[in-house]
């Protein structure tokens, strides 16, 4: 309990932002990469914010962690595994696709192709009363 | 002694609700006219012990009584007294009277200008109308009492977040509110139908302003929230797809739904199972949006404490007024009378796709937003979903809906003209296009596909809510006697708005750019052409708290344009940091600070977000579209003869 | 059957409706901020530490060998741990198991000054300055406490301040169990 209280009070201050200080890197695509990956993994004490985003010291060190991989050249797959070996996928704002999760993926399309196959029937069925009216 | 008093007026409005309610529906299902006349003078009377209520809270706060425990934990006394009031809802037990006091106003509102409706069926508006005072008054006597006193008092209170110190904070929960709450007189209306066995046409003409209402506020409230947190948190962004945003804005796509649907009912006497699920799914999501910020259920910023005590008791509220609504629908929604048939293209068609792809979205922000519990509860393990998923799944499932917006107000009831619908829209059509392939080519790269369809969107939207009105003045110009009336026009202001939504949701995020990066003073930043000029970090005394305040000059090509000073800001408890905005309606700069480094270095982010202010305009439009399409003309006349009609 | 498919989208919210209170019902007692962890039944990292009160001598995951375990993740600067500790020197006392101390984004000093006036219930202390260590331990706040068994396979992680009833309720079954393995 004592945890996620000490966990709100930093929350307050983590919504002051924290900005980088990490060195940029001299390619911007490695520079891109980076960035999209620290906006990408959750902040476990600050749970509502972003790594990027995130003043908590665990967010500082993830960022320099992520930092040093990038650099040593590591895919975003190794990087991602990497959170994810230590911190599960709860770390991931984007849910990973497995067996799962794939109801979470499939189900808005498979929602909306169900919806307009009942739009289909039921203008169908509208159209026949029309034909049927006087 | 006040707060005894507000604890007192809520106990009697309990017992007033009680009575409105059955006096109300039983009155009604007895058809004995003596009940039913008491209903209004109870709900007015309910309505007034309730503001009551709040009046003493508000007073307690604003004379700093700390006596009482909420006031303690949530106010100070160095508190600036407009602040001490909106602090009144600062928290739970506060919200909830704020609440109540809302659904009061609306009680008072229906009350008053529900006169020329049948007396059974305004007795069972009122009736439901009371059922859902009684449940939240019930709720916050028996668990979340505002008025219980700490004794001995408090000396000082608490300091106040300085986050909430702030006029569009302060406003955001009462917009919220006052549409969340509205969406139970479209409830209340809803069943007040099913339970009479009839809704017809005229039942919707009563209903869309009511609902129109709601809608219209709780689109301000979003849309101040979303402002809030671009230009206070100091992230430059304007949406996370948190839990209790989300909470907000699925009763928002349902309800734009609802309206719709109430227009083909009121015209056309159809969809009405449609429009009696949407008015109780919107009113249901509005109860979920109550249950998730209050339960602990989920992670979210804006979470109150939570305690499993009273997510029990809104979780049995909402069992038993959804499930009673549903169960009625079932019952009764099979047999009301069929409306008139429609070719497959016609505007009825189109506005069931309309319905389809928001309750569609509005599933899947459901779908996204309730996994994590899922997967939780059946220990599945534990996820997290974010902004990534939310932006990949809802985009696609809005895209179609996008297009046929701009058809659905040109093509005609029951049997559409094709031809004449692409004769209306073709320069509309033909302008889209350009815009679209225009962008796809200017921006050459990636994302350049999804720019090149939002700007064909926004293009094609804001084209077609502008052929209306022009055509309006041409005929007027041309001598021919013509009207537009507000609730078309309502309708293209809001369409526009919608159109202004998505350009400046496609633009901000494809062509914004953000860098952070480490700065000394006297070095300069070149960000989308302009130049950022850092002159270092110096102290700034403020009201209640101590800032570093730093300067930046923004040129362009040697020109001056702006001259920046973002902050961090140290109050007792806390620090904040204060972006700098530079606005402007085709972009704006931000900048904030991060951490001093040694040497007077400091980590910024430096953002450039063109057209950010388009999203919040769009939604002001779609807020004032709805201001003119709910004071149309033809719900202010005087229904003598529907309710004779009807009785 | 025809009528079923007739009535079928009358019910059907009615039955989304109890899906969605039952889940709630079961959603209510559960904590989403606690993250599992999925380090449970998995090895121990690797990790080379210097000891907080002999900083020439390091110590690796070598020496969870041979017994069970308590690793403790600490800092003087958290306040929950001040309020654990007087638990952690009472379980010490009692010589159930040996507890180790991991001691996170610390100032040594400031450490030291804890142990000497609070008690010291571990027989040594990992220091670890950058937080890397305990980040490869899926550590993401104070206090925190990891069960790893004779073979150095962690085995249970307890997030939060270590109580006399987690002690009683988890701890100790657990070791029992785990004393008897192999």
């Amino acid at each position: 309990m004592r945890v996620v209280l000490t966990a709100l009070m930093l929350l307050y201050a983590g919504l002051a932002l924290a900005i980088d200080s990490e060195p940029p890197f001299a390619d911007p695509g490695l520079q891109a990469r980076y960035e999209q990956l620290t906006h990408e993994f959750r902040c476990l004490v600050c749970q509502d914010e972003t790594v990027a985003d995130s003043n908590a010291e665990l967010a500082a060190d993830f960022r320099r962690q992520i930092h040093g991989m990038v650099e040593a050249g590591r895919s975003d797959a190794e990087i991602r595994q990497y959170m994810v070996n230590r911190y599960g996928n709860f770390v991931l704002y984007k849910p990973p696709m497995q067996r799962s999760t794939a109801l979470l993926w499939a189900g808005p399309f498979i929602l909306l192709l169900l919806a307009l196959v009942i739009v289909a029937r039921v203008v169908r069925r509208r159209a026949r009363a029309q034909e049927g009216a006087p | 002694m006040i707060p005894e008093l507000g604890h007192l007026a809520l106990i009697l409005a309990l017992g007033l609700a009680t009575a409105q309610a059955w006096f109300g529906l039983v009155g009604a299902q007895r058809r004995d006219g003596v009940w039913l006349a008491v209903v209004r003078p109870a709900a007015v009377a309910q309505a007034l012990f309730v503001l009551g209520a709040f009046a003493a809270l508000a007073y307690s706060f604003l004379t700093c009584d700390f006596s009482v425990a909420y006031v303690a934990e949530n106010s100070n006394v160095a508190l600036p007294w407009p602040y001490r009031i909106t602090a009144v809802w600062g928290a739970h037990e506060g919200s909830l009277l704020l609440w109540v006091t809302v659904l009061a106003l609306w009680t008072l509102a229906v009350a008053r200008f529900s006169r020329h409706l049948p007396q059974e069926f305004a007795g069972r508006v009122l009736g439901v109308m009371g059922l859902v005072t009684l449940g939240f008054c019930l709720f916050m006597l028996t668990t979340s009492d505002p008025f219980m006193r700490l004794l001995p008092a408090a000396e000082q209170g608490r300091d106040l977040n300085p986050i909430l110190q702030d006029p569009a904070m302060a406003i955001h929960p009462p917009m919220l509110y006052m549409g969340y709450v509205g969406f139970s007189v479209a409830f209340a209306f809803a069943v007040a139908a099913l339970l009479g066995g009839r809704m017809d046409p005229v039942w919707a003409r009563w209903s869309r302003p009511w609902t129109l209402t709601a809608w219209l506020f709780l689109t301000f409230g979003i849309t101040l929230g979303s402002w809030w947190s671009y230009y206070e948190l100091g992230w430059g962004g304007w949406w996370f797809w948190d839990p209790v945003e989300n909470a907000s804005f699925m009763p928002w796509l349902v309800g734009t739904a609802l309206v719709h649907s109430l227009a083909v009912t009121e015209k056309r006497g159809a969809f009405k199972n449609w429009t009696a699920l949407l008015a109780i799914a919107a009113f249901s999501l509005s109860l979920l949006g109550t249950f998730l910020v209050r339960s602990g259920v989920l992670i979210s910023v804006h979470s109150f404490a939570s305690d499993p005590r009273r997510g029990i008791f809104i979780l049995s509220m909402i069992g038993v007024f959804v499930g009673a609504a549903l169960t009625l629908y079932a019952w009764r929604a099979p047999t009301l009378a069929r409306g008139g048939g429609f070719e497959p293209f016609s505007r009825e068609t189109l506005l069931l796709l309309n319905n389809i792809f928001l309750v569609v979205a509005a599933s899947s922000v459901l779908l996204g937003t309730l996994y994590p519990l899922f997967m939780d509860a059946f220990g599945l393990g534990q996820l997290s979903v974010g902004p990534p998923y939310f932006d990949a799944v809802f985009v696609p499932v809005m895209l179609p809906f996008l297009i046929l917006l701009g058809i659905g107000p040109y093509v005609r009831w029951k049997h559409g003209d094709p031809a004449a619908t692409a004769r209306t829209l073709r320069i509309a059509g033909i302008a889209a296009l350009l815009a679209g392939v225009v962008s796809l080519i200017l921006m050459h790269g990636e994302g350049a596909l999804m720019l090149g369809a939002g700007a064909l969107l926004a293009v094609w939207i804001g084209g077609s809510a502008f052929i209306e009105p022009l055509a309006y003045l041409r005929r007027r110009r041309q001598g021919r006697h013509t009207t537009l009336s507000r609730a078309t026009l309502g309708m293209c202001v809001a369409h526009l708005g919608a159109a202004a939504l998505v350009l400046g949701i496609s633009v901000t995020s494809l062509l914004g750019i953000e860098q952070d990066r480490v700065m000394r003073p006297g070095e300069t930043a070149s960000v989308a052409g302009y130049d950022f000029s850092f002159e270092g970090v110096h102290p700034e005394a403020g009201p209640n708290y101590e800032a570093r305040q730093g300067i930046f000059r923004v040129s362009r090509r040697g020109r001056a344009v702006a001259e920046m000073r973002p902050e961090k800001r140290a109050f007792t408890t806390t620090e904040t940091t204060e972006a700098a905005i530079e606005p402007g309606l085709f972009r704006d700069f931000y900048i904030a600070l991060g951490n001093p480094l040694d040497q007077g270095a400091w980590s910024v982010r430096i953002q450039y977000k063109p057209l950010v202010r388009f999203i919040w305009l769009g939604g002001l439009l779609m807020m004032l579209g709805g201001i003119l399409a709910a004071s149309d003309r033809r719900y202010r006349a005087r229904e003598t003869a529907a309710a004779t009609e009807y009785a | 059957m025809k009528k079923l498919a007739q009535y079928t989208p009358f019910i059907l919210p009615g039955l989304v409706l109890l899906f969605l209170i039952g889940l709630f019902a079961r959603g209510l007692f559960l904590d989403p901020s606690k993250v599992e962890s999925p380090l449970i039944g998995k090895p121990s990292p690797a990790f080379s530490l210097p000891e907080l009160k002999q900083p020439d001598k390091r110590l690796d995951q070598s020496l969870f060998q041979g017994h069970v375990t308590l690793l403790n993740v600490w800092g003087a600067w958290c306040v929950a741990c001040h309020e654990e500790h007087p638990v952690l020197v009472e379980l010490a006392a009692r010589k159930l198991l040996p507890i180790y101390g991991l001691d996170y984004h610390d100032d040594p000093q400031a450490a030291l000054t804890m142990l000497e006036k609070d008690g010291d219930p571990y027989t040594a202390v990992l220091f670890d300055a950058s937080g890397d260590v305990a980040i490869d331990w899926g550590v993401y706040g104070a206090p925190e406490s990891f069960l790893v068994d004779k073979h150095g396979v962690i085995r249970d992680k307890y997030i939060g301040p270590i109580t006399p009833e987690i002690i009683e309720t988890r701890l100790i079954p657990m070791l029992q169990q785990l004393q008897a393995e192999p």
